[in-house]
C-alpha cells in the first residue's frame, strides 16, 4: 500500500509544491516511510542548452553511521563538479538542499546519457533528475518533513506528481523511494502503487539493452521501461498502453513529462485511483481525501476503470 | 438437519450429504427487532458538522444521538473521510451531505442512509439490512459480502462490485468495472449501464441483470432467460429509487451461475478410499 498523487494546471502556473504537499500529507496513512515529489517548474527563462539537475551523493542514513562520511560527501561533490566541467558542462549556480543532496543549473549541449553515466560512475552519486523543468525530491519522512527540509512549500509550476511510501519489497532508503526519473530521458518521472510480478525478467531484458537500475524497487522498472519505449520512438501514451500488457502484477502508476501528466491502471483494477477533472485543473490521487485537501468544497470525482490510460497536457 | 426433512420446511437448498451449512430457523427471522434496538423518533432531527471531527468522533456522536432518540441525523462536511457511518444496528434516517472515503456505512443493519456525494472503496461492506443510496459515483468493492438490504449507487461504480455477496440487492445506475459479482453466493445485482470484463466470475449462485453491454463473462457465468416475475420485480425495485432501465427491463441480460464448479458433495480421493 502506497499513496500516489498528481495534479496539473492547464494554461497557468500555480503553487504546485504547496498543493502537492497537502495532498501527500493527507495520504500519509497509506505509507509514512518516505515521501517524494516531482515538480515541473517554469521553462520561460530557460534557454535551449540549460538544464536543472537534482542529485545526491550519499544516503541520509549514512550521515549517522558512515565512515568519514562528511569527507566522502565533500570528495564526491567535488568529483561531480570536476566531471561536469570535464564533459563541457558549465554550472551557472548550485545550492545545497541537504547535507547530501544538491540542486544546480548547468549549460550543456553534448550527449546527456554519457554525461549521466559518467557522473553516476562516482561512488554514492545518484542523479535524481535532469530536465528543463523537472525537479525531483525524495527523502525519508512524511510530506511535511520532506517539504520543510527541501523548501518546496511554494514551488510554482504547471504540474507535479508525488508519492508516500510503505516499503514492502525493498529497503527504506532514498534510493528506493519514489518518484523515479526515467533515466536518461529529460523531464520524465514516475510514481507507482502496486507490485510487479515479472520484475526480474523484465529488468534483465532492459539491462541487456543497456539500461541502468539504481535500486531493487519494482517501481524503478516502470520508469526505465517507459524510457526504453520512448527511446524506440514511441510517445508517452503509446508506451503506457503497451506497458499494460507487458508488465504483470497489480499497479496504478502516474507519469509526468515536461508538459504531460498521465495515469495507467492494470487490467485487474486492483489498486485505487480517484480522479477530479475540471476545465483548467486535473487532480488524481489514491484516495479522495487527498484531492479534498486542495478542494475543501464538494466536487464530482470518478474512478478510472481497468486497463485505462489517460494523458492530460498542461 | 432434522429440520431439513420436516414437512413445511422453508429450505430450498439442495445441499445435503456432507454439507457443513447451518440452516437458519424460521423462528429466528420472526424476531423483527434485536433486543438492543433503540426506539428512535424519525421526526426528531439534528445535524452534525464533521469538518473538524475524526471518524471515530462522528460515529460515536451518531450513536449518542440515537440513544437520545434522534431518528433523523444529517452529517455535514464529511470531507471524504474514511469509515464514517459504520456499525449502525438500528432503524435510523442518516444523511451525508457530501462524499465518504473508504469503508463508508459498513456493517450496517437497519438504517436508511443517503449519501449526497461519492463513496470510496468498500462501501456498505457486510450490510445486513436497510437501504443505502449513493447519489454520485462509488469506488471498487461496492457492497462486498452484503447479506441483505438494498444498496443503490446512481452513478458509476468501480471493480469487484458485490464481490462475495450473500444476499440483498445491489443496484447500479451507471457502469460497473471488472470482476463484478466475483464469487457471489446469493442475492441480486442490477446494473443499468455497462459491465466490465469477467462479470460474475466463479459465482456460486445469485443473479445479475445488466442493461448495457457486457465486456465479458467470467468463469462459469452464463446467460439465462428473464421471467415475467423478475421483470416486474426489477421494475418495482427501480421505481423505488427513481431509476429506469435505458432499454427497458425486458431487454436486460440475466446472468447466473452455470454451476459447473459445484463439487460440494463429491469426495476427495483420500476420502474415497475410506468409503470403499
Amino acid at each position: 500500500m502506497c499513496g500516489i498523487a498528481g495534479l496539473i494546471h492547464r494554461g497557468k502556473q500555480a503553487d504546485i509544491g504547496g498543493e502537492l504537499l497537502l495532498m501527500l500529507q493527507a495520504l500519509k496513512h497509506r505509507g509514512p516511510d518516505s515521501t517524494g515529489l516531482a515538480v515541473y517548474g517554469s521553462t520561460d527563462d530557460v534557454d535551449a542548452t540549460e538544464f536543472v539537475m537534482r542529485y545526491k551523493v550519499a544516503e541520509g542514513a549514512e550521515l549517522a553511521s558512515g565512515f568519514r562520511i562528511y569527507d566522502q560527501i565533500k570528495e564526491r561533490h567535488e568529483a561531480v563538479h570536476s566531471r561536469l566541467s570535464e564533459s563541457g558542462a558549465k554550472i551557472s549556480w548550485e545550492e545545497e538542499a541537504t547535507k547530501y543532496a544538491f540542486r544546480n543549473r548547468f549549460n550543456f549541449d553534448g550527449d546527456m546519457r554519457r554525461l549521466a553515466n559518467y557522473l553516476e560512475d562516482i561512488e554514492g552519486v545518484e542523479i535524481l533528475s535532469i530536465g528543463k523543468s523537472l525537479e525531483l525530491v525524495k527523502d525519508l519522512g512524511d510530506a511535511q518533513t520532506v517539504g520543510d527540509q527541501y523548501g518546496l512549500g511554494n514551488f510554482r509550476g504547471t504540474h507535479a506528481i508525488g508519492h508516500t511510501r510503505m516499503a514492502t519489497e525493498s529497503d527504506v532508503d532514498i534510493r528506493s523511494a519514489h518518484p523515479y526519473w526515467a533515466y536518461p530521458f529529460l523531464d520524465v518521472s514516475v510514481v507507482h502503487n502496486g507490485q510487479l510480478t515479472n520484475y526480474w525478467n523484465s529488468r534483465r531484458a532492459l539491462e541487456r539493452r543497456g539500461h541502468r537500475f539504481m535500486s531493487n524497487c519494482d517501481s524503478e522498472l516502470i520508469a526505465v521501461y517507459l524510457a526504453d519505449s520512448m527511446d524506440r520512438g514511441e510517445d508517452l501514451e503509446e508506451s503506457m498502453h503497451r506497458s499494460l500488457s507487458e508488465l504483470d502484477g497489480v499497479f496504478t502508476y502516474v507519469v509526468a513529462s515536461q508538459n504531460e501528466l498521465g495515469m495507467a491502471k492494470d487490467y485487474m483494477a486492483a489498486k485505487p485511483m480517484v480522479l477530479y477533472e475540471s476545465d483548467d485543473f486535473v487532480a488524481l490521487a489514491s484516495e479522495e481525501v487527498a484531492i479534498r485537501s486542495v478542494f475543501p468544497h464538494e466536487i464530482d470525482t470518478t474512478d478510472p476503470y481497468e486497463g485505462e490510460v489517460r494523458v492530460w497536457r498542461s | 438437519m432434522a429440520e431439513l426433512n420436516s414437512p413445511g420446511s422453508m429450505h430450498q437448498e439442495k445441499l445435503a450429504g456432507r454439507t457443513q451449512q447451518i440452516f437458519f430457523s424460521a423462528v429466528e427471522s420472526d424476531r423483527l427487532a434485536p433486543p438492543h434496538a433503540i426506539d428512535v423518533d424519525f421526526d426528531k432531527c439534528c445535524e452534525i458538522d464533521a469538518e473538524n471531527l475524526r471518524a471515530r468522533e462522528v460515529n460515536s456522536k451518531i450513536a449518542e444521538l440515537m440513544r437520545e432518540g434522534y431518528g433523523t441525523i444529517t452529517v455535514l462536511n464529511p470531507g471524504a473521510k474514511h469509515s464514517l457511518g459504520v456499525g449502525i444496528l438500528n432503524r435510523l434516517n442518516l444523511n451525508f451531505e457530501g462524499s465518504l472515503g473508504y469503508f463508508g456505512c459498513g456493517l450496517s443493519d437497519g438504517p436508511n442512509i443517503r449519501v449526497a456525494g461519492r463513496v470510496g472503496w468498500s462501501c456498505a461492506e457486510n450490510m445486513m439490512s436497510g437501504t443505502i443510496v449513493i447519489e454520485k459515483n462509488a469506488g471498487s468493492t461496492f457492497g462486498a459480502a452484503i447479506r441483505g438490504g438494498d444498496l443503490v449507487c446512481k452513478g458509476d461504480v468501480g471493480s469487484r462490485t458485490g464481490i462475495d455477496m450473500k444476499g440483498g440487492t445491489i443496484i447500479v445506475g451507471g457502469r460497473t468495472g471488472a470482476f463484478s459479482g466475483f464469487m457471489m453466493q446469493r442475492g441480486r445485482m442490477i446494473v443499468l449501464g455497462d459491465a466490465g470484463p469477467n462479470l460474475g466470475d466463479s459465482m456460486y449462485d445469485g443473479l445479475i441483470y445488466v442493461g448495457g453491454e457486457i465486456a465479458g463473462l467470467g468463469v462459469d457465468a452464463i446467460d439465462a432467460e428473464m421471467t415475467d416475475l423478475e421483470c416486474s420485480w426489477i421494475e418495482r425495485k427501480l421505481a423505488m429509487y427513481g431509476l429506469e432501465a435505458p432499454n427497458g427491463v425486458a431487454n436486460m441480460r440475466k446472468i447466473e451461475s452455470g454451476k459447473q464448479l459445484w463439487n460440494y458433495d463429491s469426495l476427495e480421493p483420500t476420502e474415497k478410499k475410506l468409503v470403499l
